[in-house]
């Protein structure tokens, strides 16, 4: 720590830090504590098992935390691969759990969330939010992590259906969780995209392996922080960093992955998902990312549908009459 | 683990460290047995050495080659008290042909059962060379008297079993009495007749590396054919560290003896890494010769799957899902 009057340079003590340069200028200046940014894969932040990093726009502000860039992990196949297993031993304790229990789980998120969220605008508002903007999401994320929280024990009675067959059985159906499901998580909106993409996996029962927006990665690294102080086991949510166009053909091959959720711009990959994950017969939902005006809506953002695309239907025919 | 330079032998700090002649082992005093004045292991290398062979990366037809081989090498086992006839003939049918995508893959060298299962896997493997072995010795604590131990052997042996694994006394290894130990391997050796001896010496409750030499090396001079780390009841079990300070026995034993013992890590093997990094550890430690079922085996149950799953892999260009594998 320096706090000498002449500008001084001092190397950047983070572990990231490659040569940065911060300047102290001041009486008051202090030497800035720069964050290591890291995924966030089986509860622990971890950085990418390649050791490679890509670099967003950091800030010119002398306050701020960031230096003008700052290296994001660059997660790597094997980062998806890890994280694979980590989720599938997750998911199984997960679904395990009494789906009112993941309720309680999943409402403390939202709580955990709007504690958080001074940090969450900040850094909304750091990638380009503007300050209304970002207040505008973050409230919407949290709204939309309740309205999650409450179908978690309510899910079981809505999508499944007592069926009257011809014969003298009943038949019941009932929701089930499929396993591992990969998301690739819109580039825009960075938070709300992530929430409305993640939380409808997890409130069925599954785990998520997600790649985050490489637009704003921070912003999903924070909402890792709230996922890592809430109450949701480790591995249930796991965040990799790094360009979709590397890490979702692994997904769509993997085998273990069940289904995939993809909010991309580009078609072509896309198309090249879908197609690698028809080898494993994957359930795989892919779109364009969805516009402001939807992903914000009560109606279009949110709702039982979005649960149910990654539920399996178990049905069990029982003697009537016994 | 800790390592005292001395123990058993007397007062600790007196021994010279490396004493193996023939009248002064441990503290002054003769020794009884000159052959069990052990050098004393050194923790922090051999952890560091075992740790340090981890890190070689074996790809592509290398790592084939390997997977292959670790399955031609391993015991399938089940050893619980819910055993059923139809599990062990599941396990039969598993160990002569682990895979239904690939025949060039397998059998495996034997499965490991019961005494009571002996039959049954006898019935199950006819015609086929995996082999039967059976455990023994009031396994897995072995604290029942000799003859009931041994009278077990002999039992395992007429069901048919060609491989006796017997677990030592612990109790009285870790109390000093090494000559009730060796009495009774020597003693199991005898009741096995034919049947190949594999000395369990469940390393995770010897509690230092040097104990897991002396038992080794006492194992050996008793007669063991093969000399394995644990039952798989107890943790740890096999780590890759006690693995190599019992191949160096094995190896200073060839050095003075020119016979070749068996070295066989059970528990704790679950994947196709940790395999590859044994059968590095193996090659480093004894070379290519010991690179064989007959000389190296691995007691395991949920190995094989995940050594199918990473073989699969490489066949197919996809990381394989575990739901698609038989688990027993």
């Amino acid at each position: 720590m320096t706090t000498r009057k002449e500008t001084v340079e001092v190397a950047n003590g983070s572990a990231h830090g490659a040569g940065v340069i911060a300047k102290a200028t001041t009486d008051e200046a202090r030497l800035r504590v720069s964050k290591t940014y890291k995924m966030y894969v089986g509860g622990a932040f971890i950085r990418s098992e390649s050791g490679r990093s890509f670099q967003v726009k950091g800030s010119s502000l002398e306050s701020s935390a960031d230096p003008a860039t700052v290296n994001i992990p660059l997660g790597s196949r094997k980062d998806v691969r890890d994280a694979v297993i980590v989720a599938k031993a997750a998911q199984e304790k997960w679904a395990a759990r009494t789906a009112y229990n993941r309720g309680q789980i999943v409402y403390r998120l939202a709580e955990v969330l709007d504690a958080r969220r001074g940090e969450l605008e900040a850094s909304l508002v750091r990638a380009g939010a503007t300050a209304t903007g970002a207040a505008r999401e973050v409230d919407c994320a949290v709204d939309r992590i309740v309205f999650y929280a409450g179908f978690c024990d309510k899910i079981a009675s809505l999508a499944a259906s007592s069926n009257p067959v011809s014969g003298p059985h009943f038949a019941f159906s009932v929701p089930e969780p499929m396993g591992v499901i990969g998301v690739l998580a819109p580039p825009r909106p960075a938070l709300l995209g992530l929430v409305s993409a993640v939380l409808p996996v997890i409130t069925g029962g599954n785990s998520a392996i997600v790649v985050a927006s490489a637009d704003d990665p921070r912003t999903a690294i924070v909402f890792c922080e709230c996922l890592a102080t809430s109450d949701v086991p480790g591995g249930v949510v796991n965040v990799l960093t790094g360009l979709a166009s590397d890490l979702a053909p692994q997904l769509a091959k993997h085998r273990e992955v069940a289904g995939l959720d993809a909010y991309l711009d580009d078609a072509a990959l896309r198309a090249s998902i879908e197609r690698d994950a028809s080898e494993s017969v994957k359930r795989v939902k892919t779109q364009a990312p969805f516009t402001d005006d939807r992903i914000f809506d009560e109606r279009g953002g949110q709702g039982l549908t979005f649960i149910e695309r990654f539920l399996e239907t178990k049905s069990i025919w029982h003697p009537v009459g016994l | 683990m800790s390592t005292h330079a001395t123990n058993g032998n007397g007062p600790a700090g007196t021994a010279a460290p490396y004493s193996v002649g023939p009248s002064l082992g441990g503290g002054g005093r003769p020794a009884l047995f000159p052959l069990f004045t052990s050098p004393p292991v050194d923790q922090v290398a051999v952890e560091e050495r075992a740790a340090s062979l981890a890190k070689r990366s074996l790809k592509k037809a290398s790592k084939v080659w390997g997977l292959k081989l670790a399955i031609s090498m391993m015991d399938l086992t089940t050893l619980e008290g819910k055993d059923t006839p139809g599990k062990v003939r599941g396990l039969c049918q598993k160990a002569r042909a682990p895979s239904d995508s690939d025949p060039s893959i397998g059998p495996c060298a034997a499965v490991c059962v019961y005494p009571n299962l002996v039959p049954t896997a006898r019935l199950a493997l006819a015609g086929s060379p995996v082999k039967i072995a059976s455990v023994a010795t009031a396994f897995p604590s072995g604290l029942s008297p000799l003859t009931v131990k041994l009278d077990d052997v002999r039992r395992a042996v007429e069901f048919g079993a060609d491989e006796i694994d017997m677990v030592i006394d612990r109790g009285a290894m870790l109390a000093g009495d090494y000559a009730k130990v060796f009495d009774e391997i020597a003693a199991t050796k005898e009741a096995s007749g034919a049947a190949h001896l594999k000395v369990i010496l469940e390393t995770g409750e010897l509690q230092t590396y040097d104990i897991v030499r002396k038992a080794s090396e006492l194992a050996i001079a008793a007669g063991a054919d093969f000399i394995k780390t644990s039952t798989g009841k107890v943790q740890p079990a096999a780590t890759p560290a006690v693995t190599l300070v019992m191949l160096e026995v094995i190896r200073d034993h060839y050095y003075a003896t020119g016979r070749k013992i068996g070295m066989k890590p059970a528990g704790g093997v679950r994947t196709a890494k940790q395999a590859l990094h044994y059968l590095v550890i193996v090659k480093e430690t004894l070379g290519d010769a010991w690179l064989t079922p007959d000389l190296f085996r691995f007691g395991a149950s949920a190995l094989l799957t995940d050594v199918l799953m990473q073989l699969e892999k490489e066949r197919t260009g996809l990381y394989q899902a575990a739901d698609d594998f038989s688990k027993d």
